[in-house]
């Protein structure tokens, strides 16, 4: 998909519903937004059925306002909380088998490349924390190891959210849920780490509460992962309804985990990759003084 | 019923309509058309589908993304030639500009979606609806669903090889081929007034 294809038929411009014709005229198709620029252009997504106060649903929503070319970027999902709402993404996106969403991207990016050799294609995976830490952690892991040029981000809601709310690798310790009445009984995986020794990159830990910070890490993941290797970006957002917290606290129990240590705001940038970014910003500001 | 003898006629047929290509109904060679199930000269189709729409109380198309959106050459002519016929046959244009589920749900009074086209059917009170360049997978499901639960007539104007779930299907639907059906409608206006409540005439099985 390219910006170009953004162009209603001539004569059904009349009868073309609304919120389309504002994704034409004030969409982010092939404009240089972001996170800041929030409330001034027609976001991807419009409404979705995820619970109120759910922060990976505003997670989604920063994460899709920095995307670096949504004309050009294909989502790769998986089985979760998240694949309800991709369908009504006004992005390409795939929904995979839950598990193999970084082994369904590897094949797109790498098709995408032969079928589009002169354009650059981001493929970004965007999946919870079952599917990629759990189910999907050997495609996942793989994929880094073969250096795929694809960025993985995972939302961690810290629970098999819509299937009743059963531990994953991502719950912390001692964790009480409906499915999990005894606690868990170990703690978090470490995947930051994992990522870093597996290959990647770009490696980030990043919350919701911190939306600009985390529109700049997504963007600084998909752009290395263009050229340099993967990427990887760990997105805290626990879910309210299965830790019983009511919806408007859920940013504030984001901030307190912060507080206490236990979510810990990080940034792995290879060598590579800073001189990678390095020269993009180096470009960028030229370009803006011309 | 046996399966040669499977008519594909407006519903409701119930909630779960057997897929036509289950029943017999074979998708027909170049030059050919489907009307009801069977396989019928092109020319007779176009008369077939004149005669339905011009009969039509509330004839509406409705276009799908690879006619709304001008995304490649050649796109933009096909788009005007369905135009003409929709003028010539008076009928409006509900469009399908997208495959995406919307939430909570559509506004059926603007836009049709292939997840749930009873919808609009219904809303609309639409007794004769052309699909015309919805991707075969999404409007195979559409016309399935539309025939399960409402009487509506459908017709598949496919610049591939036509969709048997639908009353009427022409095959690469060209605009050449649009303006020959849209010479047909014009022809069969000129004729006198439309034939209500007449089934369309179907021709000779080739």
């Amino acid at each position: 998909m390219s910006k170009g294809l953004f162009r209603i038929s001539p004569g059904f411009e009349d009868v073309m519903p609304a919120e389309y014709k504002e994704l034409v005229t004030n969409g982010p198709y092939g404009r240089d937004l972001g996170v800041k620029d929030l409330g001034t252009f027609k976001e991807l997504i419009e409404e979705h059925p995820l619970c109120a106060g759910c922060a990976e649903a505003l997670a989604l929503r920063l994460i899709l306002a920095s995307l670096p070319s949504p004309e050009d970027t294909v989502i790769v999902g998986s089985t979760g909380c998240s694949s309800l709402l991709f369908t009504q993404v006004a992005v390409q996106n795939i929904h995979s088998l839950f598990g193999n969403q970084n082994a369904v991207a590897t094949g797109l990016k790498r098709a995408l490349r032969l079928r589009f050799p002169d354009k650059v294609k981001d493929v970004v995976v965007i999946a919870g924390d079952g599917a990629t830490v759990d189910i999907g952690l050997d495609m996942v892991m793989q994929s880094w190891f073969r250096r795929e040029l694809i960025t993985t981000i995972m939302l961690d809601n810290e629970v098999y959210a819509n299937t009743g709310g059963q531990e994953s690798g991502m719950s912390p310790q001692g964790a009480v849920l409906y499915m999990a009445p005894l606690g868990k009984k170990f703690p978090k995986v470490n995947l930051p780490e994992i990522a870093r020794e597996a290959g990647c990159a770009y490696v980030a830990t990043i919350s919701p509460a911190l939306p600009r910070r985390l529109g700049k890490v997504v963007r600084r993941a998909i752009l290395v992962a263009r050229e340099i290797g993967p990427s990887y970006v760990q997105v805290f957002c626990p879910c309210p309804t299965n830790f019983k917290w009511p919806s408007a606290q859920v940013l504030q129990k984001i901030r307190d985990r912060q507080k206490e240590g236990i979510f810990k705001v990080r940034e792995y940038v290879s060598p590579e990759a800073e001189a990678y970014l390095a020269g993009l910003e180096v470009e960028r500001q030229h370009d803006e003084q011309e | 019923m046996a399966v040669s003898e499977y008519q594909v006629r407006p519903g409701p047929e119930g909630y779960l309509p057997p897929a036509a290509a289950s029943m017999g109904v074979e998708l027909p060679e170049r030059g050919a058309a489907l009307v009801e199930g069977r396989v019928v000269p092109e020319d007779d189709a176009f008369q077939a589908i004149a005669e339905k729409l011009l009969a039509a109380r509330n004839p509406v198309f409705f276009p799908g993304p690879a006619v709304l959106w001008a995304w490649k050459d050649g796109v933009a002519e096909k788009a005007r030639a369905v135009l003409r016929l929709m003028e010539v046959v008076g009928a409006r244009a509900i469009p399908m500009p997208d495959y995406r589920p919307k939430y909570p749900m559509i506004n059926p009074a603007v836009e049709i979606n292939p997840n749930h086209p009873n919808l609009t059917i219904w809303h609309n009170r639409i007794d004769v609806g052309v699909f015309v360049g919805v991707h075969c997978h999404y409007a195979n499901v559409a016309l399935k669903i539309i025939r399960g639960g409402t009487d509506c007539y459908t017709i598949a104007l496919c610049g591939e090889v036509g969709h048997e779930d639908a009353m009427i299907t022409l095959r690469d639907v060209d605009v050449k081929k649009l303006e020959r059906l849209t010479e047909a409608a014009r022809a069969l206006a000129a004729a006198g007034p439309p034939r209500t409540g007449v089934m369309p005439r179907v021709g000779t099985a080739v």
